[in-house]
């Protein structure tokens, strides 16, 4: 199962050297949630403020117990603002 | 200094500048800037006077933190009858001239009639005189600041200034100061120009007094520069990406609008994004974005200074393009870049240069080439209309080429700077324009973020996010996080983002400061400040005063309340994608409840007991 992960801003660090851009196309095995995916590349949980899964804002509570499924893709960033 | 009490009047017919004493009944009901000077228009024109004609009046207009040592505190408005809108407009800017105007004891200057001849206002602490603007006029902003240092020989010297589309009379124009910040919105530069005024240039150097309690003033004033510093938003995320930040947060949950609102996502987010900004260029090994930059007094920085890479054909042989100026942010990225449809990093910045230099509302200049491009896809537009331009969505060099007519008021430039609801309209598809009250709209589609339809439909000044940016908690959940696509408490969510909004700008502070700061934050330092009590309550209250203000005004100029609408696609064409698929905006299940929170009647009246209930 292949899901998409995406991280933004000063996240962008923890992504692997062969991301395209902000992006990595990941393996996973079956009842993999997000929180999972983030610690599998060292996303610490507390910087990881707006977590979308396809497009859709998850709630921290949520973030252990929406499991993934195949062609999810899972965008993430740490506080941010704008205007 | 909170009040200076005292407001300098400048008669353009007349060529005479008087000052008077601050009228501090009003003060203590509109605390400052954008509602005290919203009521000081509202009683000195007659709402329905033409905006362009000698019996509108321009304020300029600061808060009683202005000028301040509280953050953020630089910050000044412009309050008109907007040419664009037909309403009250209030654009507000940072930079330096408001703190300037402060330091030289002015609270506001209030501009009427209509000078002979092209002028600008030279303010020197006390002193204040109307000079020939005859050397300026036709020049661009940045020119005639340049003009001005030296024939002042003041490198200190504030300037604030209209542009050349200003003068051509396109109708959202902005009036600029510090070369690269603007009262952006509504037209109020074209305003100004209208009144023959080109500039205004001020030196203070009176410094700050007038502090009701110095010692609490500055106990809450550091209190709330430590709780910004230690916000991640306000302390590092807004000074390393700015507001361009948002590019691929919106474009991710597909409230992007583009095509001019036809769609909801843009393929070419990530290339013009805050992130692409911080990307070496292949040519140069150079990134967009130079530094950060920061107005006056402020510790959030989130102003971008950027080059464009002079091999880009947009710069190519115009070395004076070639320094460091303004960069962009997410709003005018979004206009120029994913509303066109157009991923162009260098092209977007150097019209975003443009519309510094020649002082033109990105907002406004982007979404009309959107309107003007999908006019041209249905055939009402022709080249033989552009002058052979080509306008299909996502042109560049087209874009470059409308900004540069339209910031000399040239060929077809002066059909987009009539803005999108005009232009619309004369080429026959007054559907197209993507706008409230005659203003284009930022950058959320509301049939993804269901709060901002109903925020945008009540704007007191048009289509506007700066007016109640239920952005803050529907998407990035600030101070709580709430869900876009629902419209239950959406009422009460725009009111309560309307009224502390209202407030935070009458203070003299950047709205900016609210990812922070709450008014338990803001009111100590008002309250400091300033005489009497300023309690978080009293704050609100005044900021729902002004909200009714700004209403009155507006009827009183002919508006109605089926005004309180949006564009036909956003109530009736559904996403495309994303988690809004198949959704319009619900603006009709918000709008009975929003009436009835505000205290007006069903068919959107301001009823007598709200009247009475604010002194309106």
């Amino acid at each position: 199962m292949r899901v998409q992960l995406e991280l933004y801003a000063s996240l962008m660090r923890y992504l692997p050297p062969e991301a395209d851009r902000h992006r990595v196309r990941v393996e996973i095995p079956v009842g993999t949630t997000p929180h999972d995916l983030l610690d599998r590349y060292r996303v610490p949980r507390e910087q990881a403020h707006l977590v979308l899964r396809n497009g859709v804002f998850l709630h921290a509570q949520e973030r252990d117990g929406a499991v993934l499924q195949d062609g999810d893709v899972v965008a993430v960033w740490p506080p941010v603002a704008g205007g | 200094m909170a009040w200076t009490r005292k407001i300098l009047r400048v008669d353009l017919t007349n060529g005479t500048c008087t000052a008077e004493a601050l009228n501090m009944a009003w003060a203590n009901e509109y605390l400052g800037q954008r509602g005290l000077a919203t009521k000081y228009l509202s009683e000195e024109i007659d709402p329905k006077c033409d905006p362009l004609g000698p019996d509108n009046k321009l304020i300029m207009a600061t808060g009683p933190l202005t000028g301040t040592m509280a953050s953020t505190g630089g910050r000044y408005s412009v309050i008109t009858k907007s040419p664009l809108t037909g309403l009250v407009a209030c654009s507000n800017s940072g930079g330096f001239i408001g703190a300037e105007m402060k330091n030289a004891g002015w609270d506001m200057i209030i501009f009427e009639g209509k000078s002979p001849e092209p002028v600008y206002l030279y303010v020197e602490n006390d002193g204040a005189e109307l000079r020939s603007a005859a050397d300026i006029w036709g020049k661009t902003v940045w020119q005639a600041d340049e003009i001005l240092h030296k024939k002042h020989q003041d490198p200190q010297l504030r300037i604030a200034c209209v542009g050349r589309s200003a003068e051509a009379g396109c109708l959202y124009a902005a009036v600029v100061n510090d070369l690269h910040r603007a009262a952006g919105r509504s037209g109020v530069g074209t305003v100004m120009a209208s009144k023959n005024l080109k500039a205004v240039a001020v030196r203070g150097t009176l410094g700050v007094g007038n502090i009701a309690d110095p010692k609490g003033f500055m106990d809450a004033v550091n209190a709330g520069k430590q709780v910004l510093a230690d916000n991640a938003v306000t302390g590092q995320g807004l000074a390393t990406y700015g507001t361009q930040v948002l590019m691929n947060v919106i474009n991710g949950m597909a409230a992007m609008p583009t095509f001019n609102m036809k769609e909801v996502q843009f393929a070419g987010a990530e290339k013009i994004s805050g992130e692409a900004m911080h990307e070496p260029r292949p040519s140069d090994g150079k990134p967009n974005l130079t530094t950060n930059a920061g107005c006056f007094g402020c510790t959030i920085a989130c102003g971008r200074i950027s080059t464009v890479d002079r091999g880009h054909f947009s710069v190519q042989n115009k070395p004076e393009y070639w320094g460091n100026s303004g960069g962009l942010e997410y709003e005018a990225a979004w206009a120029l870049g994913s509303d066109t449809g157009i991923d162009d990093l260098d092209a977007l910045t150097y019209v975003n240069f443009l519309c510094n230099e020649d002082g033109m509302d990105p907002i406004s200049f982007g979404s009309t080439v959107a309107a003007a491009m999908e006019l041209f896809q249905a055939g009402a537009i022709t080249q033989e209309h552009t002058g052979g331009i080509d306008l299909a969505f996502g042109g560049a060099a087209a874009l470059v080429k409308l900004a540069e007519l339209t910031a000399k008021g040239e060929g077809f430039g002066r059909d987009i700077g009539l803005g999108s609801k005009r232009l619309c309209e004369k080429y026959g598809m007054p559907d197209l324009s993507m706008t409230v009250k005659g203003q284009e709209f930022p950058a959320y589609d509301p049939r993804a973020i269901q709060g901002m339809g109903l925020a945008y439909a009540t704007s007191n000044r048009g289509a506007c996010h700066l007016r109640g940016y239920t952005v803050a908690s529907e998407v990035l959940g600030i101070p709580v996080k709430t869900d876009p696509l629902v419209t239950e408490g959406k009422a009460g969510l725009v009111k309560a983002f309307q009224d502390a909004t209202a407030a935070v700008d009458s203070a003299g502070l950047c709205v900016f400061t609210t990812f922070a700061w709450s008014m338990e934050n803001i009111a100590p330092q008002v309250d400091a400040a300033c005489e009497g009590d300023w309690s978080v309550d009293r704050m609100l209250e005044v900021g729902e005063r002004i909200w009714n203000l700004e209403r009155d005004f507006n009827m009183r100029a002919g508006m109605t309340a089926d005004q309180d609408t949006l564009p036909k696609r956003l109530l009736k064409e559904a996403a495309n994608v994303g988690p809004a698929k198949g959704r319009v905006n619900d603006l009709d299940k918000m709008l009975p409840e929003y009436y009835a929170l505000r205290g007006w009647s069903a068919d959107g009246q301001i009823t007598p007991e709200t009247r009475a209930r604010f002194g309106i």
